[in-house]
């Protein structure tokens, strides 16, 4: 909704978070921006309300006050067993409609990703994508959303001024979840799903969860990546160990999935996927600007490679000169078993 | 089956060199090109046209010289383009992009599917599809990595999630987005270019599309940048470890708990 002076901002208030639920489980993305909405709730004398969708999500419900909220907004209803963005889209601008809040922030994840832009265009609301760091102006609640533009060349700072609410997503594990206070307690509000919410939705046939298809490259706190050194699919399975050890994840250059080495859902890089975690560990990739646009973000890069001169070895934080087949190895045989 | 595409002229990366100071990329003076996720977008309107018939239409929203970009679409298979160029819709943010491609969806008339990129890759929002599955009240599906089945008012989609996929039917219209792996673009013929050269593109101005004044570029745009500052400086300097295999892992170990990673 545009909204012209403060009077009209004031009608908004509160922060929500929209809890990402994955196989029927609340995501620890979901507590790494409670963590946030509270700093911000904080600043602005506001509450923290989490939203909670899904099937037979209710009894989790209870858990999210340990993370900061004040309230838990929950619709449970079989038709949100899976991802049905049509439905979920519609009972969040019904609530959004009911209870106006100033700001929602959501997980910049593959559900997320498709949720939040379409209720964005319904509410009238600003959204950004991708957010790194959130501020608030304590005085009229604006919001200052900080998010890396042009491949993570700029960081951008955005306002949106004269829309409520405002909208961002975030990336799993940008934000740092707060300990749990298991002494918070808080209300969980109900709302209904209509039957007008399941109208003219799409079908869905079949639904294949599996851990092993779980990449999660987005959630993850280390990722060991391999290209094209790392000579077949095998190559693979040392970068896999360490990951395995550490609770990693295992990405892969656009060299790698394109042979058929690896699935496409390890591509990081410009046609992949765009990740910021902790640790970046890139092993025998060159560093085509490609492949770099989506890791450079990352803390810490870690370059493993025979050839010192590669792009990404002067890219690197540390560059380790050596054979991967070995170092990687040595390396997770070093770590102690978590 | 009538399929718009809508495609975006991004920046290209292919040439760009790293700064040695920042070990960032350099992105001034890099030529344009079709956003790489769009490729997929147009590869796979064209295999649907080329199974069930129809036409594709590929829609695109920038400066005059995304012309150029419609006319690679159309070397590798799109039937005809349209651009939407015009100062008032400069500086539109995901909402006022999403109301003006949607605008023009309609004006096109009797779509039945709408095609996206993933994301484009200067901005990574992934917000302007569903946008416009949003204007237009359609349905959507976004991370396709394959499109099952086709019919004249339904299509059946494998969507992409973090933990596995899905597979979904869609009534027509609808929205989709692609990612890479749902096909592998092909390589422009003779015909394709020649096509391509002659083809006229029409401009349409946001009076063709009966859009408001108040919903597009900047004034429509609930977001603004504010300010813009270089990222946070990566470590300049870097730490060069070589050795045996051992003594590599054992200071790269050190490293790791120097900085309490492990």
């Amino acid at each position: 909704m545009r909204v012209n002076d403060d009077k009209q901002k004031n009608d908004y208030s509160n922060v929500w978070v929209i809890a990402e639920v994955l196989s029927g489980k609340i995501q620890p993305v979901t507590h790494e921006l409670a963590g946030t909405a509270r700093m911000l709730a904080d600043k602005r004398g506001s509450e923290v309300w989490i939203v909670l969708l899904g099937n037979n999500v209710s009894e989790q419900a209870g858990t999210l006050f340990a993370y900061g909220a004040d309230k838990v907004l929950v619709a449970d209803d079989g038709s949100m067993a899976n991802f049905n963005d049509e439905i979920e889209a519609r009972v969040l601008v019904r609530m959004i409609d009911k209870y106006k809040p100033e700001i929602v922030i959501c997980g910049a994840t593959t559900r997320g990703r498709a949720l939040i832009p379409r209720v964005a265009v319904v509410t009238d609301s600003g959204l950004t994508a991708d957010c790194t760091e959130l501020d608030i102006d304590p005085e009229n609640g604006d919001l200052l959303q900080t998010r890396p533009a042009f491949g993570g060349n700029i960081m951008a700072t955005i306002r949106c001024s004269d829309h409520r609410p405002q909208m961002s997503t975030v990336r799993p594990r940008v934000m740092k979840a707060p300990d749990p206070d298991p002494g918070r307690t808080g209300e969980i509000i109900t709302e209904n799903v209509t039957v007008s919410d399941k109208i003219d939705i799409k079908r869905i046939l079949e639904v294949f969860h599996s851990s092993e298809a779980a990449v999660n490259l987005a959630d993850a706190q280390i990722i060991i990546a391999g290209g094209r050194a790392m000579k077949g699919p095998e190559g693979f399975d040392i970068l896999r160990a360490f990951a395995a050890r550490v609770g990693g994840a295992v990405g892969a250059s656009r060299a790698a999935v394109d042979a058929g080495w690896i699935p496409y859902a390890h591509q990081v890089g410009q046609t992949g996927q765009t990740v910021q975690t902790k640790v970046y560990i890139a092993c025998g990739i060159s560093g085509q600007i490609q492949h770099l646009v989506g890791m450079q973000s990352c803390d810490l890069i870690i370059a493993i490679d025979k050839n010192p001169d590669t792009p990404m070895m002067q890219m690197a934080d540390i560059a380790v000169t050596g054979d991967i087949f070995e170092i990687v190895p040595a390396l997770t045989a070093a770590i102690p078993k978590l | 089956m009538k399929i718009v595409v809508c495609i975006k002229q991004v920046p290209a990366t292919n040439d760009a060199k790293i700064d040695p100071e920042t070990k960032r990329i350099i992105r001034e003076g890099l030529k344009a090109i079709l956003n790489p996720f769009d490729t997929y977008a147009v590869e796979e309107a064209v295999q649907l046209r080329e199974r069930f018939g129809g036409e594709v239409i590929v829609l695109s929203m920038g400066p005059e010289k995304a012309a150029l970009s419609i006319r690679e679409a159309v070397s590798v298979g799109a039937d005809r383009g349209v651009l939407l160029s015009d100062r008032a819709f400069g500086g539109s943010d995901t909402w006022a992009t999403s109301y003006a491609l949607a605008n023009a969806i309609r004006k096109i008339g009797d779509v039945d599917l709408v095609i996206c990129g993933k994301q484009a890759v200067d901005g990574d929002t992934a917000q302007v599809g569903p946008g416009i599955a949003a204007h237009l009240d359609w349905k959507q599906a976004t991370y396709v990595m394959a499109v099952e089945d086709a019919s004249d008012d339904s299509i059946v989609v494998k969507r992409m999630h973090e933990d596995g996929y899905d597979i979904c039917e869609l009534k027509l219209p609808a929205v989709v987005t692609v990612v890479k792996d749902i096909n592998t673009p092909r390589i422009p013929t003779l015909r394709g270019r020649l096509a391509s050269e002659k083809i006229e593109v029409p401009v349409w101005k946001p009076a063709d599309i009966g859009a408001d004044l108040s919903k597009i570029g900047l004034d429509g745009s609930p977001t603004r940048v504010v300010r813009t500052a270089p990222p946070p400086p990566r470590n300049t300097v870097t730490k060069k470890i070589s050795g045996t295999s051992a003594e590599c892992a054992d200071a790269l170990i050190k490293e790791l708990r120097l900085r309490s990673i492990l």
